[in-house]
């Protein structure tokens, strides 16, 4: 058999038409639009990184106050060790640049003298990772010797989105529950819409609830001399994330197919056992990206925290305690700090633990569903 | 005439001018028979015949559908349903198979020993004892015994199928309803699962409701007809199929002379 001529009628039906075109058309921005999406996130990755780790591994040379001691004990005379105090201070990138200056102010003698010194010891690193986790103290724009002890801005943090979700969970499952299993007709479209609506308050809203409303009433409840506090935040932290955790576990309970539901009625079981037996193991990998998108949302969130935590630098002994959460710290901060600086770039390692607790909490919580998947 | 076992055992369900709506429109009305102790009840007729609708009344299933209801009386065992206080109990004493299997998301063992467990059994040996006999039952026990830690909506159709009918025996119900239970299983195990059934009978009674008018003829020992939402016809299985009916529709239907 030679090659079959293609029928003219069968050409003429082979055109590309309008249809053909808008679909390639389509198939190209979509692609585009989601390629951007993964390479913004990446860029931002990149950048909040950029800016922090640097700082982590950051190291100076300066005169700082133990250097100045050993010279000292050292025996430096004393017109030398004033002359040098204009020196205190100053950083400067290798450890050769601070002996030119100090042999700059008392001469390449006496230089020589403290140079074990001056170079073993004058090693200034602004950061330190024990510090960091370790320290409460955050004092970045001290002028004796800033600190970045962020200790304290990670019990805020925890300390708040924890009584958040003590909060947020019991009531955004029982809504959820509520709207999802009990509520019919009106009553749960009525109610579904409030949700959504709630949802929908911006933050500096809940914030100025929690300075206006909230902190006169704790003062009064319960005789405390200030209501900005762990409480007030977790509250209202609690009463901002439970909207969306509501809707978000709603919409895991609607997709448990009602065959399960009746099949388990039908056995006898009385509704609260279907819900405990049936309908919250089935929804359960649901409920828990529920329970972790407010976490998250408790971790990330910055305005209300700022406004209602009282922003002091505290590690808090009970709820009454003001706090400073992280979100809330480079929120503050970061408009003052000159750019490049120290403590524009421990604001944005700050950012990265941020960032990487944030993964963490997902990656554990994929895990998780992953495993209860496998069972 | 042949004499049939049935007429001598008392009533079970009775049921009395029932009608059942659905947001006011009624979808079967004047249902009057009553079903002995151990007979099985073949309710057969057409799709959207008021079947489903009228096991879905026996069991209370309305309560949870507020666009359902119904009207005329049901009594179980001598009480009008509507008069059971507690209605998860009555529900417990009616064993239901549904149309589709429905696995539900738990283990094998689970499945089957959620309805004991309800009912308050809770030591592991009267757990085990129950699941094997009902798997057995629903002639599943020799397929699943060394996966019982699977989850029950990871088996085949029709295993799934009869692990419904074995979670419907563990209730160990007065009356089993078994809703076209054949759709989604196999013809061998359709007849494994129907000699269960005529064993069953002994024990417990079963309302059928079936579109195979074979089936209903190979297990009930008497049946209704139900047609657009109206019973035509109730008699004895064989006496309708040795042609002794009074309506025309009931001997096109069972000729499959219909429509």
């Amino acid at each position: 058999m030679g090659q079959v001529d293609t029928p003219p009628s069968a050409r003429k039906a082979d055109r590309r038409n309008l249809d053909w075109f808008i679909d390639k058309a389509v198939q190209v921005l979509v692609f585009i639009a989601g390629i951007s999406a993964i390479i913004f996130i990446i860029g931002i990755f990149v950048f909040i990184t950029k800016e922090g780790v640097g700082f982590i591994f950051k190291s100076n040379y300066a005169l700082s106050e133990p250097v100045f001691g050993l010279l000292e004990k050292q025996k430096m005379p004393e017109d030398q060790l004033d002359a040098l105090t204009d020196l205190a201070g100053k950083k400067f990138a290798t450890a050769e640049d601070l002996l030119k200056a100090v042999e700059g102010v008392i001469g390449v003698e006496g230089a020589a003298k403290y140079k074990d010194i001056l170079i073993t010891k004058s090693l200034d690193q602004p950061f330190n990772l024990k510090t960091f986790f370790t320290s409460p103290k955050w004092a970045p724009t001290s002028e004796v010797k800033p600190t970045y002890g962020a200790l304290a801005l990670m019990v805020g943090t925890a300390s708040v989105t924890g009584l958040a979700m003590l909060i947020a969970i019991p009531f955004s499952l029982g809504a959820a529950i509520y709207i999802g299993e009990f509520a019919t007709g009106r009553t749960r479209e009525f109610l579904k819409i409030l949700v959504e609506l709630l949802a929908a308050i911006p933050s500096v809203v809940w914030g100025f609830i929690g300075l206006s409303i909230m902190n006169p009433l704790i003062i009064k409840l319960f005789n405390v001399p200030i209501g900005l506090n762990v409480l007030n935040a977790g509250v209202i932290l609690g009463l901002m994330a439970a909207p969306i955790m509501t809707t978000i576990a709603e919409d895991a309970l609607k997709a448990v197919p009602d065959r399960y539901r009746e099949a388990a009625e039908a056995m006898g079981a009385t509704r609260w056992q279907v819900i405990l037996k049936v309908v919250l193991p089935a929804a359960k990998s649901g409920l828990v990206a529920a329970i972790l998108l407010g976490v998250g949302r408790g971790f990330g969130e910055t305005m209300a925290v700022l406004m209602a935590t009282g922003h002091s630098i505290n590690l808090p002994t009970s709820i009454f305690d003001s706090v400073r959460a992280m979100t809330a710290t480079i929120a503050a901060e970061l408009g003052e700090a000159a750019v490049g600086s120290d403590h524009y770039q421990a604001l944005f390692t700050l950012g990265i633990f941020l960032f990487l607790v944030t993964f963490l909490i997902n990656l554990t919580a994929d895990l998780v569903l992953r495993g209860i998947r496998k069972e | 005439m042949v004499s049939l076992p049935h007429s001598v055992n008392p009533v079970k369900l009775a049921v009395d001018d029932v009608a059942v709506s659905y947001s006011g429109k009624t979808v079967l009305k004047g249902v009057t028979f009553d079903i002995h102790e151990h007979e099985i009840f073949g309710i057969i007729g057409p799709a959207n015949s008021g079947k489903t609708s009228f096991l879905k009344t026996l069991n209370r299933m309305d309560i949870f559908n507020p666009a359902m209801s119904f009207t005329g009386r049901i009594s179980f065992s001598g009480q009008d349903i509507r008069t059971w206080r507690n209605v998860y109990s009555l529900r417990s004493r009616i064993g239901v198979v549904f149309p589709l299997p429905v696995g539900l998301p738990l283990t094998v063992y689970e499945n089957v020993a959620f309805a004991p467990r309800l009912a308050g059994v809770s030591r592991k040996e009267d757990l085990d004892i129950i699941v094997e006999r009902c798997l057995a039952r629903a002639a599943l026990w020799d397929e699943v015994k060394d996966r019982l830690e699977t989850l029950g909506s990871l088996l085949s159709g029709g295993q799934q199928q009869r692990l419904t009918i074995a979670r419907a025996l563990s209730q160990d119900p007065e009356l089993l309803m078994l809703d076209e239970f054949s759709i989604a299983v196999d013809p061998v195990t359709t007849m494994r699962i129907e000699d269960v059934l005529k064993d069953l009978k002994k024990e417990i009674t079963i309302v059928l409701v079936t579109n195979l008018v074979q089936q209903a003829r190979r297990l009930a020992d008497r049946m209704a007809l139900f047609l657009d939402g109206e019973v035509v016809e109730v008699g004895v299985t064989e006496e309708m199929f040795a042609g002794h009916v009074k309506d025309q529709r009931t001997k096109d239907y069972l000729d499959g002379r219909f429509g």
